[in-house]
């Protein structure tokens, strides 16, 4: 008699942990002869605040980490992607990917790690800068994380347009919450399995499944975050008015999957210029 | 307060400044009457005497800016970068060789203290162009593994608190980078942007590459409207801001903010005392108050509160308030009756709030608008005056124990453009520069800006930046 597979249960990834949704909602996701391959979390809108708690608690701890730790931990997620490549390949084709097409999307978000996981510690060195003032005053600027960011994930390509979209966002120092694909949100979800059990804290990277038209109003509105972004073409821009109340940082991605730059990771970040004397106050004839 | 130092006034001659007694709006390189025939005044906050009428932008009006600004983009945004930096070198120079009437016009319109004008804002003005005038050849170099090219078309909104100096951060940069600009100063203080327009017209730039409209609130809500600019730039309060936010991004137009603050200034027990007094006042009373990054909470470490505010009180008591023109002045007029009226509220709420006003003796000037340097202790993490901008001079002072509780009562305000720390321990400045949430730090000094110098905030103070490198990025498209 053939042995009965074991299948998966998909949830949400909240602050290190998988809960299922509060709101008790699921919704399933087919493969192409319409079984179904999977019920995922309908996430709700308190399931979206839990996750903006997790991630402001995380925020401080992971851009307090040196760029040179965040690299790391960003790499050590390419190695253990790449030790699970075939895996994803396999998990991607129940989804109607092609073989060959599941096997590259892989490669390329393990490339793509490995590409921001080495930026973690020089986008400052290039972006930074010593300003010559008139004065008698050191001045630098430089950048820091912006803080929580909420992001909204392409529809296709659902491992590549995670991994496309949290990099940049993490090697930075901010911490993240998506929202996943819809309909092929497993990749997403077995990946935040690669998150948990790596360096990178609870609560950095937080993974929603769900229904964007109704997560995004609350995405967009929710006062602790500090920056929204869409990874992808089709959200009306015209929904997202509410980011201006408080003046949230709206980021827009529209081809994220076959993009990668540093000038991603500045996105989410703010500049911050410091000011000393050079001169001894005393002797100073002018400043403090 | 003049009285009590008994010093002989030492009015600045308003002789040399030449002043129409009515303006019409710079479009296209030419004066033009106002559509509607609508006009309004101009006055000497310090006198309430009218300065000149003033034309009111309509909604024709705003169209043909927008229409001469989007023709001369076409040629201005062609020309090569090195030919475009003369040009913004010749106004420059043209404002360096006028300081003197740009800086009288400065105070006598907006009432700020003629010593300010002189020795910031008109330097500093001039200083902007000469930085920006020198990257228009340059560009490529700023943004590594990217091509760049001028934007369009910019709308650009600005302050009645720094007129001619908020005017030189929205156009240098953007004309540095290739693009035209429709502006439109504050309704309070449209003189020396007017004057910045004989500058560029002296300067012969092609005509539309900057129009200056003025007008008030609607003539901005048209500006934002408007389908032609792609670039809104706007400083100013953040109520506004949000409005203008809002605008952007249901015209798809790209944006940058500059808002309001409530920055924390906090003194370590271990900071040169008398240098940190003087920052504190240079810090919160430096332009009445005006100031978007002023240091109007004041973090004291007990050890040194009675130091501090004995200090503190001793120095209020010599500042003199009134006569902007007057270059022993400290404190100016308040710009206008309504930010007096604001700034009234406020006093009146932080004491009903519970806590203790100090105020120097003395007389204030029977005309005119005018407050003197306010403090207020006793103030609890929660009251109005320690969590909103009053954009006067108020200072709210509390005080902390450890680094931890400051970092933690600093962070806590939706605002996060400035901030002050003053100690004598380097590791602690660095602990502190780093923790607060804010774009520009000072660290025993306050209130200094540099053309090279990046300005712009963290949250709701809005973001962009302006001055620097990285104040090139807003005016650029990137293919």
């Amino acid at each position: 008699m053939p042995r009965l597979d074991i299948k998966k249960t998909y949830k949400l990834f909240i602050g290190g942990k998988f809960p299922r949704t509060e709101s008790g909602r699921s919704y399933p996701i087919n493969d192409e002869q319409g079984g179904v391959i999977a019920n995922l979390c309908l996430a709700s809108r308190k399931d979206f605040r839990n996750a903006v708690v997790a991630a402001r608690k995380a925020q401080s701890g992971w851009a307090g980490m040196t760029a040179y730790n965040r690299g790391q931990i960003l790499y050590r997620l390419a190695e253990m992607l790449e030790a699970r490549h075939d895996a994803f390949a396999a998990e991607m084709q129940t989804l109607g990917l092609p073989k060959k097409q599941a096997k590259k999307e892989v490669d390329t978000s393990i490339d793509r790690l490995v590409y921001y996981a080495g930026w973690c510690d020089k986008y400052s060195a290039i972006f930074s800068s010593v300003n010559p003032t008139a004065t008698a005053h050191f001045n630098f600027s430089v950048h820091e994380p912006t803080g929580v960011v909420a992001a909204i994930l392409p529809e296709e390509s659902p491992l590549l347009g995670l991994i496309s979209t949290i990099a940049p966002i993490i090697a930075g120092g901010n911490s993240v919450i998506v929202l996943a694909s819809q309909m092929k949100a497993t990749s997403a979800v077995s990946f935040a399995e690669v998150i948990q059990n790596s360096d990178v804290p609870s609560g950095v990277v937080n993974v929603l499944t769900g229904d964007g038209q109704e997560l995004l109003p609350q995405m967009a509105s929710h006062l602790d975050v500090n920056a929204l972004v869409i990874a992808r073409s089709d959200v009306e821009m015209e929904k997202l008015l509410v980011a201006s109340e408080n003046v949230k940082r709206l980021i827009h991605w529209p081809s994220i999957l076959t993009e990668q730059d540093p000038y991603k990771i500045l996105d989410a970040q703010e500049v911050k210029t410091t000011w000393h004397p050079v001169q001894e106050s005393a002797s100073s004839g002018e400043g403090y | 307060m003049t009285k009590d130092w008994n010093l002989s006034a030492a009015p600045e001659s308003t002789s040399h400044v030449q002043l129409q007694q009515e303006y019409g709006l710079f479009i296209g390189g030419k004066w033009i009457k106002p559509s509607d025939g609508k006009y309004f005044e101009t006055s000497n906050p310090a006198t309430e005497k009218k300065l000149a009428s003033i034309a009111l932008a309509g909604r024709k009006d705003v169209d043909s800016a927008f229409k001469s600004a989007d023709k001369a983009f076409e040629s201005w945004s062609k020309l090569s970068g090195a030919e475009r930096g003369k040009y913004i070198f010749r106004i420059a120079r043209i404002i360096q060789e006028k300081s003197r009437e740009f800086a009288v016009i400065e105070s006598m319109d907006g009432g700020k203290p003629i010593r300010e004008s002189r020795d910031i804002d008109i330097p500093l003005a001039a200083a902007h162009f000469f930085y920006y005038a020198g990257w228009a050849d340059k560009l490529e170099y700023v943004f590594p593994g990217r091509k760049v090219r001028p934007m369009g078309v910019a709308a650009q909104i600005i302050p009645w608190n720094f007129p001619l100096l908020m005017a030189a951060w929205k156009i240098a940069p953007a004309l540095a980078c290739g693009n035209t600009v429709v502006l439109k100063p504050a309704e309070t203080t449209s003189l020396t942007a007017l004057k910045l327009a004989e500058v560029i017209d002296e300067a012969g730039l092609p005509p539309g590459v900057v129009n200056i409209i003025t007008g008030d609130g609607s003539t901005g809500a048209l500006m934002t409207a408007h389908p032609t600019p792609n670039k809104l730039a706007f400083t100013g309060s953040t109520e506004v801001g949000k409005q203008i936010y809002k605008a952007a991004i249901q015209g798809g137009k790209k944006v940058t903010l500059e808002l309001g603050g409530k920055a924390a200034n906090i003194i370590f027990d271990d900071a040169p005392i008398d240098a940190a007094v003087e920052g504190i006042i240079n810090g919160i009373y430096f332009n009445q108050g005006h100031v978007c990054c002023a240091g109007s909470r004041l973090f004291v470490q007990e050890t040194v509160y009675a130091e501090v505010l004995a200090k503190l009180k001793r120095r209020m008591d010599s500042l003199i308030v009134g006569d902007p023109m007057d270059k022993n002045t400290d404190i100016g007029a308040i710009n206008s009756k309504e930010q007096l009226k604001t700034i009234e509220h406020y006093l009146k709420l932080g004491s009903e709030e519970g806590a203790d006003i100090y105020q120097p003796a003395g007389e204030l000037p029977k005309k005119g608008y005018w407050c003197k340097p306010t403090l207020f202790t006793n103030v609890a993490q929660s009251n109005r005056i320690a969590q909103e901008e009053i954009f006067g001079p108020v200072l709210a002072i509390q005080t902390f124990r450890t680094i931890d509780e400051v970092i933690e009562k600093a962070n806590n305000t939706p605002y996060g453009l400035s901030a002050g720390v003053w100690t004598d321990k380097g590791s602690k400045v660095f602990q502190l520069t780093k923790a607060l949430k804010a774009g520009v730090v000072w660290a025993n000094t306050y209130n200094k800006f540099d053309p090279t110098s990046p300005f712009g905030g963290f949250k709701e103070s809005g973001f962009g930046r302006e001055g620097g490198m990285h104040g090139l990025e807003a005016y650029l498209a990137f293919d």
